[in-house]
């Protein structure tokens, strides 16, 4: 199952609610302001942490579009195909 | 029901301040009347939706707990809370006004990936 | 495969529309079939003709519109509908209202039901 994550942890508790319902092996993709738990900051060791057991991808024109250069370790990034491709391999769980 | 979809709303918002909870809930009606497997969660927030004694006759808002109530007769009998959010907000299982399952994070969690389609409200 | 996009938040006050949109072509572009766009709680509005954009902006509801007219089906649902005003009369071309059973049906028929919104 796919998880995306669309608000910053900062406003939400979307980032951390999934984090404890995601199922190992399970990827996430942060879009729109979800990819700002990517940047450096207070959840970055959280993010790092989460990866021994679930990928964790953030949609490049959200991050280019908020100036999000500097990602945390081992996020990768996904244009829309990538996304759409995500997608194709997992059912999906939208954490709005 | 072999062929039926599992379906799974979740409700992470609180009733009243914004329309989702009420809204997804006239969803869950309408789609409980197509023999799917219709299933409910409640976490964070959401919760607040299924407390007791709610009276919204001074915010002019209509409000659902009659309706709530009535999912039982839609055959929409699953319905899971999530024990941590309960934990957080100091809410025990008799504040409820309808009947429910509360589960973990990990069971819920689980459930989640058995389904088909799966609706954040 | 067969998408269905469910999209539950207004245009240009949140980035669900857009995200929606570009989703939907970059399935196309795969080779999906994305069958249907239905529109929930405030995302009634993105299908309004009314909204009139500054001229360099994007113009959501024609976005839909044009969608609508490659074969995707743009659709409101009337009892969110009928709350915020939104009507037959100023419904973009190649949208419709209909209801919640539409919904259910396409949430049976796809292979992936994926959902925007707030």
């Amino acid at each position: 199952m796919l998880h995306t994550i669309n608000k910053s942890p900062f406003q939400s508790d979307s980032f951390t609610s999934c984090l404890r319902f995601i199922q190992p092996g399970d990827p996430i993709l942060l879009i729109e302001d979800g990819v700002y738990a990517a940047a450096p900051g207070k959840y970055a060791q959280t993010l790092k942490e989460v990866q021994a057991k679930n990928p964790v991808f953030a949609l490049a024109g959200d991050l280019a579009a908020r100036g999000i250069t500097n990602l945390v370790d081992g996020v990768q990034t996904v244009d829309y195909e990538g996304f759409v491709e995500l997608v194709e391999q997992h059912q999906v769980n939208s954490w709005l | 029901m072999e062929d039926a979809k599992k379906i799974m709303h979740i409700v992470r918002k609180a009733p009243h301040g914004t329309i989702y909870a009420y809204e997804g809930l006239e969803m869950v009606l309408i789609m409980a009347s197509y023999d799917q497997d219709i299933s409910m969660a409640f976490i964070g927030d959401g919760i607040y939706n299924l407390v007791k004694d709610q009276d919204t006759t001074d915010i002019q808002i209509k409000g659902f707990m009659k309706t709530l109530g009535v999912l039982e007769d839609y055959d929409v009998e699953k319905l899971y809370v999530d024990a941590e959010s309960m934990e957080e907000r100091g809410i025990r299982e008799g504040d409820f006004f309808v009947p429910v399952e509360v589960l973990t994070s990990t069971e819920i969690g689980k459930l989640m990936t058995e389904q088909d389609v799966i609706v954040p409200q | 495969m067969k998408f269905g996009i469910l999209l539950k938040e207004g245009p240009y006050n949140h980035q669900a529309a857009d995200t929606a949109y570009l989703f939907a072509k970059a399935a196309i572009q795969r080779g999906h079939q994305v069958t249907s766009v239905f529109l929930y709680n405030d995302g009634v509005y993105n299908a309004t003709k009314l909204m009139d954009p500054p001229q360099d902006d994007r113009h959501i509801a024609n976005r839909w519109s044009e969608l609508g007219g490659e074969g995707v089906a743009i659709l409101a649902c009337i009892a969110a509908s009928k709350r915020r005003g939104i009507t037959d009369e100023v419904l973009v071309e190649n949208s419709e209202i209909t209801g919640l059973g539409q919904l259910t049906d396409i949430a049976i028929d796809v292979d992936r039901l994926v959902t925007f919104g707030d």
